[in-house]
């Protein structure tokens, strides 16, 4: 275990935030890394638990062995620990930055807890620093051919997997650049995209191939012995009034950084509102702040949550607790305001403006409509399901939350056709994408081996 | 052995223990008084005798002379027959078949025999006797009992020669398979035994009053035995001899006397040896294959006292000083291990009368000798009180002793002069020098590295916590690690995580009928000597019997084994043998190749194997090493080639000790265990390996002593494991022997577990660590393996009783049943389609239900304040009971709302004080605990605080050592006088008092009513095992009020980790065992039968309800409820929840509340009542032991026909509750202050009320004085024997000479474990004491003139004036307190166990002490030694040492610093 009494005696540190101000000017990582030695002393926090709930069903989705390479990296064998970590993490650098970390949620020490995201992004980036990891070829190849259809989290995750279970892998893309949410969907100062590049250089060095700006055909399904859809759950929650949704509105921005151009979408100079007060929506706050709007407004049809856990929530179960996010703190700094307002919709749309309503439960409270400035609507309120073109294409049912996903709960549909993420399960967390992504690839792989028999 | 009626049954697994005692007249004067008394010493021995649940049925008794000669010739001129001189005739006892065409058809058959023996049978006597008086079990199977006489052939000679041929004929007889039993059969000897009372033999058997019946000598025995079932052949003499005590290696030396048989052959016996093969008799007791083997071994020529040392070794290897004889036993432990365990024996061929002890002592044997030359030998001193006047001499055998009294020359041989006599009768120093030693082997260079050792260890199935939790930690330490909060995995049968086949099989471990050993502070009696070679003949006497190969330890390093590879030597050829076999074939055919291999390698006289699995690849997969080693041995002993040949295994796969204890204990010499070595290589050093292997080899001791076996040698072969879901025939076939339950796995499922590694090994593409299986600290995610405790378990727990919400229990309760890992219970469900269900309102209520539900033992000092208290105020409100635990209880406490209502007496007895015991509702006796059974404890000094050394009566900061065993019980018959003390001590004097018309106190109220304990009963705890339901009816008979059979997944505590899951078999097994065989028994109704180990809910209460149990503990669970969430860290004492530790910081955030853990238990019974109207029972007891009730679940995978095949609803009766006659006492009547007593008044003082000194005169029985409270004092004039002021609670016991008897300074004065556990207090001994005085004092201050061995073992405090000879191994375990030793030759240094304690000078302070000490010993006992050295103090006092630990001393010093 870390430090036996390593709990008592430090208290949590996580990678803190650059300041505010600075880092509104850019679109450059949120946090400033903390160095080896304060990492090496949060791990030894960990107290090795018997039952170690941050692994758990409770905990980490992908049963990262979170006691075991907090042990190694307290005791400074940080590449043994790196080699813990990728036993379970397929990709510790973009967990380590977006996570939210269900671990540190179930973790015994509760309000304390470990500061497993930041531990577990020190070590993979200070993998790569030392050229630790370096591309991991199976031994030996089947022979069997396997397209993955998306190149998200899941579908990354999936391919991953199935390449070190010695299969021939094919991503097939449909955007220009290979990573899915990861490229377009997060912002770059959440996870900067170099990060995403280098990950899919290092699989391509691997032997995995990805083939971008390509619509896959269900003909694939012939070609390749198995095929994987992990093409997310895309389909947004459309509101009475028009607005942008916000995935388009991330994606325009992240091509903006990257090419240096202006965005398509921008919200420069404009007032923004916000509907949806998810991770999505705060997204869209940091973004349209690093683009100097004028200012940004978050509707939450929700009541505000409570500051500490309700007896009905309680550990080691997720909190339904209020979080001021990295968005809100910095509209707080730029506005003198927390950009939040709950239990409020958009009732309709005028020019520049939009009228709010008051919510009680989910009925308008008459009486309490307002007008307010309004650009820049951005619609953050979640999705439905994934897309139907594809399903209809690949001729795959959906179940009633408009997902891939067959009664028995497995990740094959129908022949050598198979999904994954959030295409199978709806939308959810890149851990749980991540999960589900390896989940199907040793599902594929038991299948083809069963096949070749 | 089966039994279809109790499956459970072992009759293999019986214990018996017992009293001996005889006497010799050295004046060779043959007297019927002989006769006379040595039956008055047995039947004086009645508390050390068994009976039935009824008491008319003794469990045996018997008596051994030599042949009376005028008696018999009287008989035989009225038949007319002519018997001729003493030596021409021989007589026969034998026990017949009741019915007369059996009788005679018996006698035909032998007169045939004898006939064409040449040894013509002169005639028939029915041996008069008087079934009426016997108990009905006994005359249910009494057997006809006649003599009869032969005659001597004209060219044998009397004596020796005679015998032999009488041997040789009772041997060929009894191959015919009659019923009859022959008793004895000699021309020198004769035995009269049969299954009665102590009292009944003398009148039985009309013979034995006779006066004309006279002999020189007579050996009497009375048996204990664990069972009731009827048997007169068990009952002792044997033929030879009579056995107080147990072999606990008797499968080993079964097994390999039985291979010896090949190489053995005798001048004397010639060509006959085959026909008296086998030596040893199927299915016999312990104590009768010892008897057969020393039989055959003296009718081979062997001197008697010289078998006795060969089969009962001193410790001569140990660390102590070198004995004289050192060669002679080298010699003989090439050929013979030890037969180990508890043992006094006496023996006599008729010729002379021997006597042994086991090398540990553990049997007290006293011995006197009158002014007429008559040697009184016996377990208690003082039987023979008449005597006493005329006693010379009084002294005890201390262990490994041999003592012989000469019939014929009246020459009584004691221990040194025989060994010496014996080791110049041979120049064993010559010989021994044929005995090549590891070292004396050149060095020799190393072979290859492993390249890829991930890939190997994969391949053998390591997890990546092997490594890093057991492997290095060891090779770090040299240690075992420590782990906590017991098992909750599923057995190796039902894992679906491919668990190695060693985690199949449990070690056994001693509980109640023989004792565990010390081996870390009694070292000097262990040995780890192993030797390799041929094992010689053991009847002959030459030099090359011991061209033997010694290595020090069983662990080998790769460069002792290349030795052993390139040994050049004419005595050993040594060929491998590869344990590989290609991935294309099957287990079944390679486990065929490898014998045709091992075939051949002994066709080309190989003598030493090393079996090899080195070179597992892609491949090739290896044959599971332990499959291995134990099919090769099975197939040796088969081919009868097992003595020439000596296994040493080189494998990958034995990582920690369980596997290296099971390798040994199976057939393997010696294991190097490569792969562990080529990981520790890997992170650390060669030095680390050492380390290891250090680790291992005292882990392979401590399992080994665990079953009170000292020697490794002994320990080889000795099988002393159970295998639980293995399928009968696999076990029969490959591990001969060993007791096997809940058949289920076999060959091909152990093949396919290997062939998954093997996969995973070579054909998975995944690269990276090995996988976490967490078997000890929960996993979650791939190939894991499942705990009962989940964190999804946990959370729905706490929660449940935190908000009180019955829905959140009973979710809970459902997916531990449905969801959790497979437990016996849980494949278990209820036949609610027989039952016609009551309304749930007609059920006993939940009130009366919780009454019957315990907290389990958890002491102050493991728990903290705050969580010990919550549970007993939680279980007191609920009318429940809560434990105290091992560790005491403040006492103001007692009488409250938090006092515990039951009181746990352990082996370290701390804060065992009278009070305690009068506090308790119930007073445990823990014999063993679930997480490591036969082990002991320590807790370190910095553990104890002020507050937790008060509770304990120990001193702040100074380490507190439990013992393994307890030491005043080392059989059952022991355990049987600890349960008559306590039941004494705890007893209410008032009650006495209200018998004889006083006022009676008034009873006090409320809670101090409901722990008054006029009710308090007596209950031990024994730990689930084959064999327990035979311990649980000795236990009954030794008069237990309840026992609790605890499961060996439970226990909560800190212990090695390998003793947490690899030892103790789950309740259900253990639970079911004892019902059935207390019903069996027909003891079932005089103890109420409890169970506990990860009792969860209600259907896991309602399973052990049916399969017998009538109370239910829990400790895990309210652990859970108070905050516990299983961290595992309790022996680390930082448990975050502020349960495990006493780290004032961490018990802030204790959160429990005794709510939650009453919340609990009601939850638990509203289920149970839910289950109960759905059986259709109104009452807990109407559904005891309905088994019938219980159904398999669907697709369950083990057979457990065994356990619900069983049906029986019988339960405790308050009526049947055994009798203590404790208004019988002496001191319950006592109104003098003089009294006389005999040993059979045990406890003595024990029941004494207020202020009193009383004057004893005679002779003390066991425990004399024990729990003496302040204020009371008692003076003996006179010896006392085992357990003086055992408990001593602040009295003052003085114990002087006899007045009226000639004494002399060396003579024994008091017995064994005087003053255990005592808390306060004075004792004056004014004589020698036996072994162990002062063990675990932590208060009393005593003076004594002489110790034995093992003096002031584990004492923690109080001073102890010891001003005369000292045994070994003084002080080894003392913590605290101060021995100031009288050493007058200076030879206290070499006495001394320096793993705690330095001898220091005498000064200041502690002079005056001392003096004052002595003063008052001089006042109480007039002793004239104290006289002496007062005379003129200050002369003395340079020679005398103050024997003091290095934390006491530190302890003394800061007081010293304070007080200035």
């Amino acid at each position: 275990m870390g430090k036996v009494t390593g709990f008592m005696e430090i208290a949590r540190s996580e990678n803190p935030y650059r300041d505010a101000a600075a880092r509104l000017n850019d679109f450059g990582a949120l946090h400033s890394p903390q160095g080896a030695e304060a990492r090496r002393a949060q791990a030894s926090r960990c107290m090795n638990c018997g039952v170690p709930f941050c692994q758990s069903e409770f905990g980490c989705p992908l049963h990262n062995l979170i006691p075991e390479w907090n042990d190694l990296l307290y005791r400074g064998r940080e590449r043994e620990a790196l080699e813990r970590l990728l036993m379970t993490a397929p990709f510790p650098e973009f967990t380590g930055r977006v996570c939210p970390a269900l671990c540190e949620k179930a973790c015994n020490l509760e309000k304390d807890a470990l500061t497993n995201r930041d531990n577990e992004l020190y070590l993979i980036e200070t993998g790569f620093e030392r050229d630790w990891v370096r591309p991991r070829s199976p031994g030996r190849r089947t022979g069997r051919r396997v397209a993955v259809v998306g190149s998200g989290p899941a579908g990354l995750a999936c391919a991953d997997l199935l390449n070190r279970l010695g299969h021939a892998v094919s991503v097939i893309e449909r955007a220009d650049r290979a990573g899915g949410l990861l490229m377009y969907g997060i912002p770059s100062m959440k996870l900067p995209k170099p990060i995403v590049e280098r990950r899919i250089r290092l699989m391509e060095a691997e032997g995995v191939r990805f083939t971008l700006n390509t619509e896959a055909s269900p003909e694939i399904m012939d070609v390749y012995d198995a095929v994987v859809l992990c093409g997310g759950a895309k389909k947004p929650r459309s509101l009475k009034v028009e607005g942008v949704y916000a995935v388009d509105y991330l994606t325009a921005a992240t091509r903006a950084v990257l090419s240096g151009d202006e965005p398509v979408i921008t919200a420069r100079d404009r007032h923004v509102v916000v509907v949806g007060g998810g991770d999505t929506g705060n997204d869209c706050v940091g973004t349209a702040l690093r683009q100097g709007c004028a200012s940004v407004l978050q509707l939450e049809m929700m009541p505000a949550p409570p500051a500490e856990r309700l007896p009905g929530n309680p550990w080691p179960e997720w909190p339904r607790t209020l979080r001021t996010d990295y968005g809100q703190l910095e509209a707080i700094h730029r506005q003198g305001g927390d950009p939040r307002v709950y239990e409020t919709t958009v009732k309709r749309r005028l020019p520049g403006q939009i009228e709010t309503v008051k919510l009680r439960g989910f009925d308008p409270i008459s009486g309490t409509e307002q007008l307010l400035p309004c650009d820049l609507l951005l619609i953050a309120a979640g999705f439905v399901g994934c897309e139907e073109a594809t399903a209809e294409r690949f001729g795959a049912a959906l179940n009633q939350k408009g997902c891939m996903m067959p009664e028995n709960g497995s990740h094959r549909l129908r022949d050598n056709l198979f999904s994954a993420g959030d295409m199978r399960t709806g939308q959810s967390l890149v851990v749980r994408a991540l999960a589900d992504g390896r989940a199907a690839a040793l599902e594929v792989d038991s299948y083809l081996k069963e096949d070749a028999q | 052995m089966y039994d279809q009626q109790y499956p459970l049954y072992h009759p293999e697994l019986e214990h018996e223990s017992c009293g001996v005692g005889a006497i010799v007249d050295l004046s060779g004067r043959a007297t019927h008084r002989t006769v006379d008394q040595a039956l008055t010493i047995v039947e004086r021995l009645a508390h050390r005798a068994g009976s039935d649940a009824l008491g008319t049925t003794g469990d045996g008794v018997g008596i051994m002379t030599q042949l009376p000669h005028e008696f018999f010739t009287a008989w035989a001129r009225e038949e007319g027959i002519l018997l001729g001189k003493p030596g021409d005739y021989g007589v026969g006892m034998f026990f017949l078949p009741e019915d007369e065409v059996g009788v005679s058809n018996v006698c035909r058959i032998f007169d045939q025999l004898s006939a064409s023996e040449g040894i013509p049978v002169l005639g028939w006597r029915d041996v008069p006797c008087h079934p009426a008086q016997l108990g009905a079990g006994a005359r249910r199977t009494m057997p006809r009992i006649r003599q009869c006489f032969l005659k001597r052939p004209s060219d044998t000679a009397p004596g020796a020669d005679f015998d032999r041929k009488l041997y040789i004929l009772r041997r060929v007889f009894e191959k015919q398979d009659t019923d009859a039993y022959i008793c004895s059969l000699s021309c020198r000897t004769v035995v009269y035994k049969g299954m009665m009372l102590v009292s009944q033999l003398r009148s039985f058997y009309d013979d034995l009053q006779d006066v004309r019946y006279v002999s020189r000598m007579a050996m009497v025995h009375s048996r204990f035995s664990t069972n009731t079932f009827p048997s007169w052949s068990k009952a002792h003499p044997q033929r030879f001899l009579l056995h107080n005590g147990e072999i606990n290696t008797i499968r080993g030396n079964h097994d390999r006397m039985k291979a010896r048989e090949e190489t053995m052959r005798s001048a004397v016996m010639g060509d006959s040896m085959k026909r008296v093969l086998p030596v040893v008799a199927e299915g016999g007791s312990d104590s009768q294959m010892l008897d057969n083997t020393l039989e055959f071994m003296a009718m081979n020529g062997f001197p008697l006292p010289l078998a006795g040392m060969v089969l009962l070794p001193e410790p001569w290897q140990g660390d102590g000083a070198e004995t004289p004889w050192r060669d002679l036993y080298r010699y003989y432990a090439t050929m013979m291990e030890p037969w180990d365990g508890p043992a006094a024996i006496l023996y006599s061929d008729g010729d002379s009368v021997c006597a042994s002890l086991d090398r540990n002592g553990l049997r007290p044997l006293r011995c006197a000798l009158t002014d007429d030359k008559r040697l009184i030998l016996s377990s208690e001193a003082g039987v023979l009180f008449e005597e006493n006047a005329h006693i010379r001499r009084r002294w005890k055998l201390k262990g490994g002793d041999v003592l012989m009294a000469d019939l014929k020359t009246g020459e009584l041989l004691e221990s040194d002069a025989l060994k010496a006599h014996y080791a110049r009768q041979h120049p064993y120093g010559e010989w021994t020098k044929q005995i090549v030693r590891l070292d004396d082997l050149p060095e020799a260079a190393v072979g290859d590295k492993i390249e890829d050792t991930k890939a190997l260890c994969r391949a053998f199935g390591y997890a990546y916590e092997d490594v890093q939790d057991v492997i290095l930690p060891m090779a770090k330490s040299g240690q075992e690690p420590i782990a906590s909060m017991g098992a909750d995995e599923p057995l190796a049968a039902l894992s679906k995580a491919h668990p190695p086949l060693y985690d199949y099989f449990k070690q056994r471990f001693a509980q109640v009928t023989n004792p565990p050993i010390d081996a870390l502070r009694e070292a000097c009696k262990t040995d780890c000597s192993i030797y390799l070679g041929d094992d010689g003949n053991l009847l002959s006497h030459e030099a090359d019997n011991c061209a033997v190969l010694e290595l020090p330890s069983p662990v080998l390093t790769e460069e002792e084994l290349r030795r052993i590879r390139d040994i050049d030597h004419v005595s050993f050829k040594v060929m491998e043998i590869s344990l590989l076999y290609p991935v294309t074939t099957r287990l079944r055919q390679a486990m065929r190749d490898f014998f045709a291999a091992c075939d051949a390698a002994c066709a080309k006289g190989a003598n030493i194997l090393i079996l090899s699995d080195r070179g597992v690849d892609a491949s090739r997969l290896a044959i599971p090493s332990l499959l291995a080693v134990s099919a090769l041995e099975q197939h040796l002993i088969h081919i009868k080639k097992r003595t020439k040949v000596s296994v040493i295994l080189e494998s990958g796969e034995p990582r920690d000790t369980h596997q290296l204890a099971m390798l040994i204990a199976y057939g393997a010499r010696a294991v190097n265990p490569y792969l562990a070595h080529a990981v520790i290589r890997e992170s650390l050093s060669d030095d680390a390996v050492q380390n290891y292997n250090r680790a291992l080899t005292a882990g392979v001791l401590k399992i080994a002593s665990k079953m009170g076996v000292s020697t490794l040698q002994a320990y080889q072969s000795a099988q002393l494991f159970e295998a639980v879901g293995l399928d009968q025939q696999f076990v029969d076939h490959y591990f001969t022997n060993t007791p096997c339950c809940l058949g289920g796995k076999g060959l091909h499922d152990v093949e396919a577990d290997s062939r998954y590694h093997h996969d995973a090994a070579f054909s998975s593409p995944l690269q990276g660590g090995l996988d976490s299986v967490g078997r000890h600290r929960l996993r979650t995610g791939g190939s894991v393996e499942e705990h009962l405790y989940s964190p999804r378990v946990i959370h729905l727990l706490q929660q449940a009783v935190w908000t009180d919400d019955e829905a959140k229990f009973d979710a809970y309760a459902a997916l531990v049943e449905n969801d959790g890992p497979r437990t016996i219970r849980a494949m278990l469900d209820f036949k609610y389609e027989v039952c016609n269900p009551v309304p749930l309102s007609e059920v006993e209520p939940v009130e009366s239900i919780v009454k019957r539900f315990k907290t389990g033992a958890m002491s102050y000092g493991s728990i903290s304040r705050e969580a010990h208290e919550c549970m007993a105020k939680a279980m007191n409100r609920l009318g429940g009971k809560s434990n105290s635990g091992e560790g005491g209880e403040l006492p103001e406490r007692f009488g409250t709302e938090l006092n515990s209502a039951i009181k746990q007496v352990a082996s370290g007895r701390f804060g065992v004080t009278r009070d305690y015991l009068l506090s308790a509702r119930e007073i445990q006796i823990k014999m063993a605990q679930g997480a490591k059974p036969g082990e002991g404890g320590h807790l370190p000094g910095a553990k104890v605080t002020d507050s937790v050394a008060k509770t304990r009566c120990a001193t702040p900061g100074i380490s507190l050592i439990s013992p393994p065993p307890h030491h005043d019980i080392y059989s059952i018959e022991d355990l049987a006088e600890l349960i008559y003390d306590l039941q004494v001590a705890c007893h209410n004097p008032g009650l006495c008092q209200v018998s004889s018309a006083q006022s009676a106190e008034p009873r006090s109220q409320g809670f101090r009513a409901s722990c008054a304990n006029e009710e308090a009963k007596i209950t031990v705890k024994l730990v689930s095992s084959t064999g327990v339901g035979t311990i649980a009816s000795g236990v009954a008979k030794a008069g237990a009020g309840g026992i609790l059979i605890s499961g060996g997944e439970g226990g909560t505590g800190a212990a090695p980790m390998s003793s947490i899951h690899h030892a103790g078999l789950p309740w259900e097994i253990g639970l079911a065992e004892a019902h059935q065989v207390l019903c069996r028994n027909r003891l079932r109704q005089t103890v109420t039968l409890e169970t506990d180990g990860k009792l969860m809910t209600g259907h896991d209460v309602a399973v052990a309800l049916l399969l017998g149990a009538e109370e239910f503990g829990f400790a895990t669970a309210p652990l859970i409820t108070m905050g516990c969430r299983m961290m595992r860290v309790c022996h680390l004492g930082t448990c975050p929840f502020g349960v495990a530790t006493q780290d004032p910081r961490l018990r802030k955030r204790f959160i429990g509340k005794p709510e939650y853990v009453e919340r609990f238990m009601i939850f638990v019974a509203r289920q149970l009542r839910r289950i109960m109207a759905k059986l259709g029972a109104r009452t807990v007891n109407e559904l005891v032991g309905r088994s019938d009730l219980l159904k398999l679940k669907d697709g369950a995978e083990m057979n457990l026909s065994d356990l619900t095949g069983f049906a029986r609803n019988t339960h405790f009766q308050p009526e049947s509750k055994h009798d203590f006659g404790l208004r019988e006492r002496m001191d319950a009547r006592l109104i003098q202050d003089h009294v006389q007593l005999t040993t059979t008044d045990r406890a003595f003082g024990a029941l004494l009320k207020g202020e009193r000194h009383i004057q004893a005169q005679g002779c003390g029985g066991q425990s004399f004085g024990a729990f003496l409270p302040k204020g009371q004092s008692i003076t003996l004039y006179g010896v006392a024997n085992d357990y003086v002021g055992k408990g001593l609670s602040g009295g003052t016991i003085s114990v002087c000479p006899p007045a009226d008897a000639v004494w002399s300074p060396g003579d024994t004065l008091i017995g064994n474990v005087a003053l255990y556990g005592a808390t306060g207090g004075y004792a004056f001994i004014a004589g020698m004491a036996g072994e162990r005085f002062a063990v675990r004092n932590s208060g009393a201050w005593a003076v004594v003139e002489g110790v034995g061995d093992h003096g002031c073992e584990y004492m923690t405090g109080g001073r102890v004036a010891v001003l005369g000879p000292v045994g070994d191994n003084f002080g080894a375990g003392m913590s605290g307190g101060i021995a100031w030793v009288l050493d007058e030759d200076g030879a206290l240094v070499n006495r001394i166990n320096g793993g705690l304690v330095r001898a220091h000078a005498v000064l200041g302070e502690q002079a005056a002490e001392l003096r004052r000490l002595l003063e008052m010993h001089a006042r109480h006992t007039d002793s004239r030694r104290a006289l002496e050295i007062l005379s003129d103090f200050e002369a003395w006092l340079p020679r005398f040492r103050a024997v003091i630990s290095n934390e006491y001393l530190d302890y003394l010093k800061g007081v010293q610093a304070w007080a200035r």
